[in-house]
């Protein structure tokens, strides 16, 4: 099973989880990453997710392909929401089933560094914008080094 | 072909979307971004750091050497911040 899905949506991560599992009797292993909104200590209101519509789902798809060649996975799942996300909210999930851990915590990294930095979308942040924040009420986040450093050591 | 923008590059140029028409000598995706930058101040702008650009052509990430020929699509992004 490969589960890839775009969506301006919230999804439900344990609904997710529970139907990679679905009820199989040679799941060993399930390794689920949920990624959520951070409030920046309360100065930011809400993400903006911008996304290339049709080459985001292209680009996941192809992450996907590349995890099932490297790892005997029994299924994975890849969401990605995109537009308005505020504090608390989940923005991204990568879930891999495997018969064994290890199969399974490995895509599942490899899945997450290959999405921040292959990926088409951007993030922008909208701050409350008061004087004691110097920075611009929204800004777009700006990628870090450290992003394609975890996607080279792959 | 049709180019798009996206993030702070459409944001810089003003504009999501249009249709180029490259000159003949425009052959990869670094000529045109060398070209479009000759089209205005808000394309000069956009494309200031041009080795930070990034570009997808038909929707398949492209260096800046891949040539344009047959393209139908040519997008122009900054680096990604999803995740």
């Amino acid at each position: 099973m490969r589960r890839i899905a775009v969506t301006a949506d919230v999804f439900d991560a344990a609904h997710e989880t529970q139907a990679l599992q679905g009820g199989r009797t040679d799941v060993g292993a399930v390794v689920t990453f949920v990624g959520y909104c951070r409030d920046e200590a309360g100065t930011l209101t809400a993400l903006e997710l911008e996304h290339f519509p049709g080459m985001a789902e292209a680009e996941l798809e192809r992450i996907a392909i590349e995890a099932e060649r490297r790892w005997p996975l029994l299924g994975l799942s890849m969401i990605h929401r995109h537009g308005l996300i505020r504090p608390g909210e989940p923005i991204v999930l990568v879930a891999t089933a495997s018969r064994h851990r290890a199969a399974a915590f490995a895509a599942a990294e490899f899945l997450m560094d290959f999405m921040k930095t292959d990926a088409p979308f951007w993030k922008r942040e909208h701050r409350d914008g008061s004087a004691a924040d110097p920075r611009s009420a929204e800004a777009w986040v700006e990628a870090k080094p450290t992003d394609d450093a975890a996607k080279a050591r792959w | 072909m049709k180019a798009l923008y996206f993030a702070w590059v459409r944001e810089r140029i003003g504009k999501g979307e249009e249709q180029l028409s490259p000159p003949s000598h425009v052959g990869t995706v670094g000529e045109l971004i060398g070209w479009l930058s000759g089209r205005g101040d808000n394309y000069a702008y956009a494309f200031e750091n041009a080795s930070t650009i990034r570009a997808a052509l038909d929707r398949t990430h492209a260096r800046h050497d891949a040539p344009i020929a047959g393209v139908r699509e040519v997008a122009f992004f900054p680096p990604m911040t999803g995740g």
